[in-house]
């Protein structure tokens, strides 16, 4: 167990390697071939050219590409110093260099907006596997009901609404109409009752859409699950239903929703920026999206990686509790 | 088929019907027997001939679960021990599962929760029935993995069901039944998934515990072969009813009932030429949905055309043609005889 678990933290660095290697060469190289100088992007518009160039030596863009890369990955790891002669700023490690638009250090506007996006991933996430498996599980057991058909129909415009025609609409009702909510970020830290009662309606709204795919997972694995010979065994004991159901057939329906949840973790990133977008949340999705808008390569490189980090550890996370869920799982 | 005051599990016109959207699948129609403790009956007959929905709903476990659920439609009487099933509360047929009747299923490793060790699925099933910590539960689990043959029983209870052979896995499923002593244990198909080999060794262990615990047992099979060496009576199954039932020597050598020679003339034999080719029974099962009128088998039978037609207006019943023999056939009992012995 151990020893995977060290293999796998090999892996991710591995990983995240080849992450860097590929954003790095998408925002780095691409500008350049098609004539872009994220030089000329740094000094803004009408800048003269002898300032361009001062930059470009100053941010390294005047050394071999493999170079740079080798300088950024090195900058990441012990911190960097862009020198252009006398001029030196240094860049404390983890250095993701300095955002082209705003010329401040990428690595703690990461740090500010990475909690507003977990604490938004975290919660929607608890919130539609208990809303999800429970509704699927409900639908399972008393299937062709009233239940069972409104819970489906409901899952059905979950899977099919959009995430901004859904916020828009909660935003419009609980927030505009009644009152009721409003969306804001308080770091948890601060006051757990404020961070949650700020989050709730992004968490309900990005939830819906998941818990919705859940709820119809779930569905469908119970009762393939409530078929197999092993419930006929745990009834044959004389095991009252309840506990059939709790201890034989919900473990075992356990198993796909995880296989799921890790692939859905990384999906989730996109589902965050479009949530952050509808509700104003200073989160990463967000400063993504500016960054995308703005061409500014060194934000949109640390959200991209921090992004990566994030989905792989989540599917580190997930593959561990498959085996922790099912002993047939050998970790090798 | 044994004498009243023994009697300890009966059955009388027991009928399992599933309304479906093609029709009303008669899974059951009309079964009667009778048992006794410390006897085994072996319930013989081809895939759909409603044996083993028959021994689920002795357990209670036909359609949903339980009895008055799902959609399963129950009706004639189940007495065990005295009490009636059919009609009782499902909470009182649940506490009677596991505890006076018990089952072993076909296949032993989808039948076992691949998420538990054996051993906590066997304290689980004694625990059901027992208020005993978790330690007593162990510790009678490890005596039933040891007497049912499982070697270092102590070490197995913690592996996992993957961990075990077919043979194995099999022998867990009987210690899981046996734990609280039932004095009913339903069998059915229990050596269909495991290699010839470790059949017999399952087939003397189920014998073994039988003298050894003193229960009745039911066996269901479509191996002629696995009954012949396990059950004091046989009752063949077909189409949801039965045909003939009897003490198995007779059954054996003296069957009444075209389709018990048909199953018998399938059955591979030492004592035959290898030359011999077996002969299957012909044509197919029929569909529970629309039963052939009459006796059921005629369409497949051979001899259907020396009962001058009855056989397919009138449904023949069960009728005693030696002592505690019954067939349900049109043959006249004389051309009976003459075809079985010409065919011997």
């Amino acid at each position: 167990m151990l020893a995977y678990i060290v293999r796998r933290l090999v892996a991710v660095v591995v990983m995240l390697l080849v992450v860097t290697l590929v954003t790095f060469g998408i925002f780095f190289l691409v500008p350049k071939l098609t004539g872009g100088d994220p030089a000329a992007l740094f000094a803004g518009r009408q800048a003269d050219p002898t300032a361009i160039a001062g930059i470009r030596r100053k941010l390294g863009l005047d050394a071999p590409v493999i170079v740079q890369y080798a300088r950024f990955i090195w900058g990441l790891v012990a911190g960097r110093d862009y020198a252009n002669g006398a001029d030196v700023t240094h860049c404390a490690a983890p250095c993701f260099g300095y955002s082209f638009k705003t010329e401040q250090p990428v690595w703690p506007l990461l740090t500010d907006r990475f909690p507003v996006t977990f604490s938004l991933a975290v919660g929607a996430c608890v919130l539609w596997l208990v809303v999800g498996v429970g509704t699927g599980v409900l639908s399972a057991l008393r299937r062709g009901s009233l239940w069972d058909r409104t819970a489906m129909t409901a899952a059905l415009a979950g899977v099919s609404l959009p995430i901004y025609f859904t916020g828009m609409l909660a935003l419009a009702v609980f927030t505009y109409k009644l009152h009721w909510l409003t969306v804001s970020y308080v770091p948890f830290t601060q006051n757990p009752f404020a961070w949650a009662r700020g989050l709730l309606l992004p968490w309900i709204v990005l939830a819906f859409l998941y818990a919705a795919m859940y709820a119809r997972l779930t569905r469908a694995t119970m009762l393939e699950i409530l078929g197999e010979d092993y419930i006929r065994t745990a009834r044959a004991k004389g095991l009252a239903e309840p506990v059939v159901i709790r201890r034989h057939a919900l473990r075992a329906t356990m198993t796909p929703v995880l296989t799921i949840l890790g692939l859905d973790l990384g999906a989730l990133v996109g589902g965050a920026i479009l949530t952050e977008t509808t509700f104003s949340l200073q989160g990463l999705g967000q400063a993504a999206v500016r960054a995308i808008s703005d061409q500014d390569l060194p934000v949109i490189l640390g959200v991209t990686l921090v992004a990566a980090f994030f989905v792989i550890a989540a599917n580190l996370v997930v593959d561990l509790l498959y085996a922790v869920v099912d002993p047939r799982v050998r970790l090798t | 088929m044994t004498d009243e005051s023994e009697v300890f599990l009966s059955v009388r016109d027991l009928k399992v019907h599933f309304p479906t959207d093609d029709g009303l699948v008669k899974a059951v129609d009309g079964l009667s027997f009778e048992l006794a403790r410390g006897r085994t009956l072996g319930i013989v007959g081809e895939s759909g001939s409603g044996k083993s929905v028959t021994s689920l709903a002795v357990m209670g476990l036909h359609g949903v679960g339980q009895y008055g659920r799902g959609r399963a439609r129950i009706s004639g009487e189940i007495h065990l021990d005295g009490q009636e099933l059919t009609g009782a509360d499902p909470d009182s047929v649940r506490r009677l599962r596991g505890r006076e009747m018990a089952m072993i299923f076909q296949d032993p490793l989808s039948s076992l929760h691949p998420y538990y060790t054996v051993g906590t699925q066997i304290s689980e099933a004694y625990r059901v029935h027992h208020p005993v910590t978790k330690a007593a539960a162990r510790t009678r689990a490890v005596e039933l993995l040891g007497r049912v043959g499982i070697p270092q029983p102590d070490r197995r209870f913690d592996d996992y069901p993957h961990q075990f052979s077919g043979g194995m896995r099999q022998r867990v499923m009987i210690a899981m039944a046996l734990v609280n002593n039932p004095d009913l244990l339903i069998a059915d198909e229990p050596t269909t998934a495991l290699d010839v080999t470790v059949q017999a060794q399952i087939l003397d262990l189920i014998r073994d515990l039988q003298q050894e615990f003193g229960s009745a047992v039911i066996v269901i099979t479509h191996d002629l072969g696995v009954v012949a060496e396990l059950a004091d009576d046989i009752l063949v199954m077909y189409a949801g009813r039965c045909v003939e039932r009897g003490p198995a020597e007779r059954v054996f050598y003296t069957p009444q009932h075209p389709y018990t020679w048909g199953l018998l003339g399938s059955m591979p034999r030492f004592d035959r030429e290898r030359s011999e080719r077996l002969t299957p029974v012909r044509g197919a099962p029929p569909s529970l949905i629309n039963v052939p009128s009459g006796c059921a088998f005629h369409p497949r039978c051979p001899h259907a055309d020396l009962t001058g037609g009855a056989s397919r207006s009138t449904v023949p019943e069960l009728r005693e043609v030696a002592e505690r023999h019954f067939a349900a056939c049109h043959l006249p009992v004389a051309d009976r005889n003459r075809i079985w012995e010409a065919s011997r």
